[in-house]
């Protein structure tokens, strides 16, 4: 199977997706309610208080308002996004598997991991839209920022790596479940643990093993670069090291996914 | 497949999964163009013996070549050969008719031309063109079944393998498909399907292996098969009792019916035995005249010990 044909094919793959992203919006559209949802409710029932306990500028407590909470959270709730539609991915991918057309793609001389990029590259298109609406929403409710244009266009690459990276993982997971239900389940601590990383609170307000976990869990430098980009800081190393684990994520996530669809079943 | 070597060749099959097998040695040769039936009750391994040499599973021992390549070392060969039209329905249904078969064209790798010819002309010969851009969710299961061929035959398979292809289906849709799969054969494609309709296998196969339990039981053509089974017989019946009690007396070998006035001659089925049986009758005293020949499910009940289960969920075929 030479190159030409594994693009062909998960180009192919991608326009049947899509497809289905179109002719089955209701999953996308509760994908995209639950981080609103959480945005308004953190922004509105504890935003008060929390941006009262956000650093100031000179870094003690009691600086901010409802308003800088919303500009503190927005890079978290934009990967919580991700993360929603990734599930969301999980869940189709594995419905797709129950269905006949996967026997009968098997069964074809097609470049085969390209069933798995289709439903990827889709899902990466997915999340952009997804992403869009979600910010157009923060800025809705108030977020302005100083970033410029290459801010907003490293925020924009930041978010499809990150999407790219989380979606091989979670179709990995919906490969290795042995039901629908099982695939729905098992992603689910993705959309849980932007709350312990950097996104909600500043990790020096946590308890110290939590604090541990927290800084060095990968949502942590994703998130602190997103907000360094979008609000036109400098991210310096942990732009490194937020593109690191999304690489090091994509490629097991990618690995893991390829060798359980292509291994021939025994049974 | 330009050479003459069979299109199928399997040599001492077997399956299994842990401590049950599912086939027990399977032998098979199903030379080009022609049309080879699996026989067999639900559970006997027509399935499992499809999905191997369409590579959807791996064979445990046993050699399989499927269109001149080794269906372990060469998938990639056999996948390029065949298509496959499995039991359970095989389209997408979120998807048209149309986008179905444009999916199935791309995925051959036609140019664009050729594949808008190819999908144009699939809906044509498969009676579709109606339903073409509607979903194919909201297809009857004669249309699914239908467009699920029409996708396995857009990309010109040399070899098909078909897996219960008519159950379920109504009579009309039956004979339908029948007509498909003779066009195909007529075409020069190699057909293996399995069935459990014994009528199937006699109307489209050129020879018919009876799968039980995991191994050919038997395997011929269809009159093979029947020839191998006594059990057929003319039924005369007659107009009084004295012409019945005359014919009766002549032949020995006939079972009486004395109630219906019908007399039972056993019969091979050949003409000669059907004119030793004529010659002895008086036109005067006969009312009527049926000739009973054996069916597969004669053929079946001998050969296995126990009758082809009757598809309980379905009519049985027209």
């Amino acid at each position: 199977m030479n190159t030409t044909y594994t693009v062909r094919d998960s180009a192919t793959m991608l326009r049947r997706n899509l497809l289905h992203i179109r002719r089955y919006p209701s999953l996308s559209i509760m994908l995209v309610a639950q981080p609103i949802l959480f945005l308004l409710l953190f922004v509105y029932v504890f935003g008060g208080t929390l941006g009262a306990g956000l650093p100031g500028v000179d870094g003690a407590a009691g600086g901010g308002n409802r308003g800088d909470y919303l500009v503190f959270i927005t890079p978290g709730i934009l990967i919580m996004t991700v993360a929603s539609v990734a599930l969301g991915t999980a869940i189709a991918t594995a419905t797709d598997m129950t269905t006949g057309i996967i026997a009968r793609f098997r069964t074809m001389n097609i470049a085969r991991v390209s069933v798995l990029t289709g439903h990827v590259l889709g899902a990466v298109i997915k999340t952009g839209f997804a992403v869009v609406i979600v910010a157009a929403f923060a800025f809705l409710l108030g977020f302005r920022s100083d970033a410029g244009l290459l801010g907003w266009l490293g925020a924009i690459g930041l978010l499809i790596l990150i999407a790219f990276s989380l979606t091989w993982l979670t179709v990995g997971m919906a490969l290795a479940a042995d039901s629908v239900e099982t695939a729905s389940n098992t992603p689910l601590f993705l959309v849980m643990l932007p709350f312990i990383s950097s996104g909600f609170v500043p990790t020096d307000a946590m308890p110290a093993g939590l604090r541990l976990f927290a800084e060095n869990q990968p949502f942590t430098p994703m998130i602190d670069t997103l907000r360094a980009l979008v609000t036109g800081a400098d991210p310096g190393s942990d732009l490194w090291l937020a593109i690191g684990w999304c690489v090091l994520i994509s490629l097991l996530g990618y690995l893991w996914s390829r060798q359980l669809f292509l291994r021939v079943p025994a049974k | 497949m330009t050479n003459s070597n069979p299109a199928i060749e399997v040599v001492g099959l077997t399956k299994s999964y842990g401590d049950h097998s599912v086939l027990t040695g399977v032998d098979l040769t199903v030379p080009q163009g022609t049309v080879y039936a699996l026989l067999g009750p639900n559970g006997a391994g027509k399935t499992t013996i499809v999905n191997i040499l369409s590579t959807l599973l791996t064979p445990g021992d046993g050699e399989i070549r499927v269109a001149g390549f080794d269906v372990r070392r060469e998938p990639a060969g056999v996948r390029a050969a065949i298509g496959v039209t499995g039991q359970f329905s095989a389209i997408d249904e979120l998807l048209t008719g149309t986008e179905n078969l444009r999916l199935m064209a791309d995925l051959a790798h036609l140019d664009r031309a050729s594949a808008t010819n190819a999908v144009t002309m699939m809906l044509e010969r498969f009676d579709l063109v109606d339903a073409a851009d509607r979903r194919a969710q909201t297809y009857s299961g004669g249309m699914k079944r239908r467009l699920d061929l029409a996708m396995t035959l857009i990309t010109r398979p040399r070899l098909i393998f078909l897996d219960e292809p008519t159950s379920g289906l109504d009579p009309r849709s039956r004979r339908d498909l029948w007509a498909i799969v003779r066009e195909q054969v007529a075409d020069g494609v190699t057909v293996l399907l399995t069935t459990q309709y014994l009528e199937e296998a006699d109307q489209l196969a050129d020879r018919i292996g009876v799968l039980d339990g995991g191994r050919l039981v038997a395997e011929g053509t269809a009159a093979q098969l029947k020839r191998r089974v006594p059990g057929g017989h003319v039924s005369v019946q007659f107009r009084d009792v004295a012409g019945l009690a005359s014919a009766a007396a002549a032949h020995p070998d006939a079972t009486t019916d004395a109630e219906a006035l019908t007399l039972q001659v056993p019969n091979d089925g050949s003409i000669a035995g059907l004119r030793r049986v004529l010659d002895g009758l008086d036109d005067n005293d006969v009312a009527g005249l049926t000739v009973e020949s054996v069916d597969l499910d004669d053929v079946f009940l001998a050969l296995t010990g126990h009758p082809a289960e009757a598809p309980t969920s379905q009519e049985s075929p027209a």
